[in-house]
């Protein structure tokens, strides 16, 4: 795990810049409870980027909505746990407080920046907006510090551009304009949910480059929540892997890469095309993910697991710990991991 | 326009709702990949709603006083003294006599079945012009649905009580029947383009369906498959779109009769009737009222039926 | 912006030759007399016989002369050139005293469904599913079912005649007073679905994803709803009632006829009531104009709401 110097007035000594203990969210809907996040638990220190790895309905966006504070509730309700940032629990808070937080001190990108953009205002003024409302700059203030935002994400000609709508821009501009508006306030932390799923392959790197350039430079925290193990690779420095709203493997990019430690991340893997290997049949993970409202006993992911034993229909494995920080739910971790090495 | 208020307005909704904006609202109903689960849900929500069960109700009844209107009432409606103007209730007539001397309660029974009967002829050649128009717009596409989507625009473009006005004029007869006969032509002709819409978009949407695609690769030609395969899929969203549209023309109805341009007498129609008892309101209110409340009933019978049941088989509309 | 209003304003003009050929067609082609059909029962003297085959060139024949009357009546009716009614009198200035009357009544009925209507309707969406939100859906929809020759004469007997709180009708030269009732009726149905609308477009709008953006800024709820919700959801709500004005200042036909407001409205009511055939196809084709102008005004105000249709 790469540990970098944190500013020591940012975080209380010893705590971690942001964490979650033990998140439990539900959704309460008229056809039943949907447990979406189960026990979640991660940190994130200054400076340093999180990528968090699921497939859909893994739970991964809900917990950066819950740490933002934006869930829709109800449906939504975060029934347990703690989420500290600067060593303050963010539950705990009134929505006043909470509010000073967003965009301040974490701000967040969606995936689909053309509905997430306000359709009937043009991009200038929403990035200014937050200016205004948030930081009381005036208008024209505002709007100087727009362009400049505009050109720090590299929209090309962004004093002419200010003025143009949402849909006037290209997809890749548009996620820029998101990216800008999120940079207003100078976050500490930034979210990144799924920031190039809706974008071309071409573009999607130039995003993934200009995210990683930017939080290098602002020296952000940033969580990379994406299902894509190609854009993780070059950008995070850690990897944790949600599935049926648990962590199931965190580990440092590298070693996860090496010798996955947990089926389900090894099955990831496994169903990646590679270059290097020829001749192998590309192998996919069988089955569906889990109904959230009838998760299967034991361990969630035994009804797709090649390793599944009885054990997993009957205990719930808690994490293992492996080493370099690693951890794995599962009760065959080592077996996995040896298993992932060798080949 | 503005005084077919009514049809207008609740045209307006089922547009609106229809399959212009939101592609789902009707044609779900209709969506018969997975009707099981769909029309259960349905069928459980709408027993569960009273608005269902009440205007269910008055449906039935008003359909039974339509058939068989001694039933209901023993006086014979035509059965008028100018002594007994605005008398009290006597005998049968429980709501007292209006200003002809007829029995008010009897006229608004035996009312019903022309109301009713022009709703529903009006309904029916709604539906048999919305299921050619839809079927062939939505089976054949390209240049057939262009011309005829235009077709429909330009028809929901025209103000329907000012075209309405200008057609009944031309018609000089006095006949009962020619009366009814132009009423229903009126208001099917312009009262179609809604229903012919829903028909249209869940045409497109069966067409898609993998049977249909199997069934051409049988061999079935065109006909076939729009009328084996591709109509039954349609007709359950037609079939609420026009319960609703029922209603609206039996409003539609009595403002035309209101006007004096609709049905006459002999006929005996609501609308008259209100337009009788609104002049003289101030001597007697019952000949106004009576008509009026079996009149709004009918409407809100019928309209919130569809709306229930569309409603049941859409909940993302609630 | 300036090729959508281009391409509205021909799309308006064709619409125009359209609807007045079919008005007129229906109005003087085929059977018979075409100027009994314009009297319909009633007798006609010879000096109106004379006045009206000389008015629509009724001594031309043929297709050819169909067409040339057409275009001899568009002229006229460009012209603002409308003939005489029955009566005698000019049928430009029977609109010209009415047209007052039924935009002030128009604008009350307006007034009532933006205060009442769009208010509600945004509580409602935000409410959804609440107490309030039902209630309204349940009264709008009895509001939608009751047709209007139900609605204005039984608010004219109860509110008017039997409790005495409005005048029963208006007479002429009404007061605000005399059309706040009728005004209200009229507006009653456009309250009811602009009530709907605002309501579906204000649940729609905050499920949107830019709103979960909006938050994620750190913006109050307030300014949330205030700026962002409703700014996208009164698109469709002002558009509504842009046609809606326009239904409006045609007069509305029973309305009008029931309280005896001398307006437009008012005025086809007698034309149809005294079979006045040249007075219905004259207030006729100019509410198809004004329908058409307005429908125009609308589109036009839909771009400039919203910027998606602008720069289509």
């Amino acid at each position: 795990m790469t540990v970098q110097p944190t500013p020591a007035s940012a975080t209380p000594e010893g705590g971690h810049l942001l964490e979650l203990r033990d998140l439990h969210v539900e959704f309460r809907t008229n056809e039943g409870v949907a447990r979406v996040i189960n026990g979640v638990s991660y940190h994130l220190d200054a400076g340093e980027t999180l990528a968090v790895l699921g497939e859909s309905g893994s739970g991964k966006s809900v917990t950066a909505q819950a740490i933002m504070g934006i869930l829709d509730t109800p449906p939504a309700f975060v029934r347990s746990g703690q989420i500290l940032y600067q060593g303050q629990d963010l539950l705990t808070q009134s929505e006043e407080q909470r509010r000073q937080v967003r965009g301040k001190e974490i701000a967040m990108i969606f995936q689909d920046a053309l509905s997430a953009l306000n359709p009937v205002f043009p991009v200038g003024w929403q990035i200014g907006e937050t200016l205004r409302q948030r930081a009381g700059l005036s208008r024209s203030d505002a709007r100087r510090r727009a362009i400049e935002l505009m050109d720090l994400v590299k929209i090309p000609g962004a004093a002419k551009r200010i003025g143009d709508y949402p849909h006037q821009f290209s997809g890749g501009m548009r996620q820029r304009v998101m990216i800008a508006m999120a940079l207003a306030l100078d976050p500490k932390v930034l979210i990144a949910d799924e920031p190039t799923t809706a974008l071309d392959v071409t573009v999607q790197a130039q995003i993934m480059d200009l995210l990683a350039d930017l939080r290098q430079e602002r020296d952000m925290a940033m969580i990379l929540i994406t299902h894509d193990l190609g854009v993780v690779a070059g950008v995070a420095d850690r990897i944790a892997v949600m599935y049926a709203g648990r962590i199931v493997e965190h580990a440092d990019v590298r070693s996860l890469y090496k010798a996955p430690a947990h089926p389900y991340t090894k099955g990831l893997l496994e169903s990646i095309p590679r270059l290097d290997v020829r001749g192998e049949e590309l192998s996919t993970i069988k089955g569906l993910p889990p109904n959230l409202m009838r998760i299967p006993s034991g361990c969630p992911f035994h009804p797709r697991c090649p390793y599944v034993q009885q054990v997993c229909v009957d205990v719930v494995p808690h994490d293992l710990v492996l080493g370099d920080g690693r951890t794995s739910a599962c009760h065959f971790a080592q077996e996995v991991r040896d298993d992932s090495a060798a080949r | 326009m503005s005084d077919f208020e009514t049809v207008a307005a609740t045209e307006n909704q089922a547009a609106r709702r229809g399959p212009s904006g939101e592609p789902g609202t009707p044609n779900q109903v209709g969506a018969a990949n997975k009707p099981r689960s769909l029309a259960g849900d349905a069928w459980r929500d709408l027993r569960r709603n009273p608005i269902f069960w009440i205007s269910l109700a008055l449906v039935v009844i008003f359909t039974l006083m339509a058939l068989l209107p001694g039933v209901f009432t023993a006086n014979n409606p035509n059965d008028c003294l100018l002594s007994r103007q605005h008398a009290g209730p006597s005998g049968g007539a429980i709501f007292g006599y209006d200003f002809q001397g007829c029995d008010t309660y009897s006229r608004a029974v035996y009312g019903t079945r022309a109301s009713l009967l022009v709703g529903a002829l009006a309904a029916l050649g709604t539906g048999i012009i919305a299921l050619v128009i839809g079927m062939l717009a939505g089976y054949f596409g390209r240049w057939v649905d262009a011309v005829l989507s235009r077709v429909i625009d330009v028809v929901l473009g025209i103000p329907l009580l000012l075209a309405a006005i200008v057609l009944l004029k031309r018609v000089s007869s006095d006949s009962q029947w020619a009366r009814i006969g132009a009423v229903v032509f009126v208001l099917a002709l312009l009262g179609w383009t809604t229903a012919a819409r829903v028909v249209r978009s869940s045409v497109i949407t069966a067409k898609e369906q993998d049977y249909v695609a199997a069934a051409r690769m049988l061999g079935a030609g065109n006909s076939r498959i729009m009328w084996r395969h591709i109509l039954p899929n349609s007709l359950a969203p037609v079939i609420v779109v026009l319960t609703i549209a029922l209603g609206s023309f039996i409003a539609a109805e009595a403002t035309l009769s209101f006007l004096g341009i609709g049905l006459k007498a002999p006929t005996i129609s609501w609308g008259q009737d209100i337009d009788t008892g609104r002049i003289h309101m101030r001597e007697a209110a019952t000949p106004l009222i009576v008509p009026s409340a079996f009149l709004a009933l009918t409407v809100l019978a019928f309209i919130m039926l569809g709306d229930a049941i569309r409603d049941a088989f859409d909940p993302k509309l609630r | 912006m300036f090729r959508y209003i281009l391409r509205r304003l021909l799309q308006m003009v064709l619409a125009f030759f359209g609807t007045t050929l079919i008005v007129y067609a229906l109005t003087f082609a085929g059977q018979g007399d075409p100027i009994q059909a314009l009297a319909g029962e009633r007798p006609v003297t010879p000096a109106q016989r004379a006045y009206l085959t000389e008015k629509y060139n009724l001594d031309q024949t043929g297709v050819g002369g169909f067409f040339y009357r057409y275009f001899d009546y568009v002229k006229d009716l460009l012209q603002g050139n409308l003939g005489e009614s029955l009566t005698g009198r000019s049928i430009g200035d029977i609109l010209q005293q009415a047209w007052p009357v039924t935009v002030r009544l128009a604008l009350i009925a307006l007034a009532v469904a933006i205060i009442f209507g769009v208010s509600a309707g945004v509580i409602a969406g935000i409410r959804r599913a609440s107490i309030f939100d039902n209630s309204t859906l349940v009264l709008t929809l009895l509001v939608l079912g009751i047709p209007t020759i139900v609605l204005a004469p039984l608010a004219q007997y109860f509110l008017g005649v039997k409790w005495q709180l409005f005048p029963p009708t208006a007479g002429s030269d009404p007061t605000f007073y005399a059309l706040l009732l009728p005004g209200i009726v009229l507006g009653s149905l456009s309250l009811a679905t602009a009530l709907r609308l605002t309501r579906a477009s204000v649940a729609e709008n905050l499920r949107a994803d830019y709103v979960r953006t909006a938050r994620s800024k750190g913006l109050v709820k307030r300014r949330i709803v205030i700026v962002h919700v409703l700014r996208n959801s009164l698109i469709p709500v002002v558009t509504f009632l842009g046609v809606e004005l326009g239904n409006l200042m045609s007069g509305a036909i029973i309305t009008e006829g029931v309280f005896n407001i001398p307006g437009v409205g008012f005025n086809l009511f007698r034309g149809i009531r005294t079979e006045d055939g040249p007075l219905v196809v004259g207030i006729v084709s100019v509410l198809v104009v004004v329908y058409l102008v307005s429908n125009l005004v609308v589109d036009v105000l839909y771009a400039v709401l919203d910027p998606r249709i602008r720069y289509e």
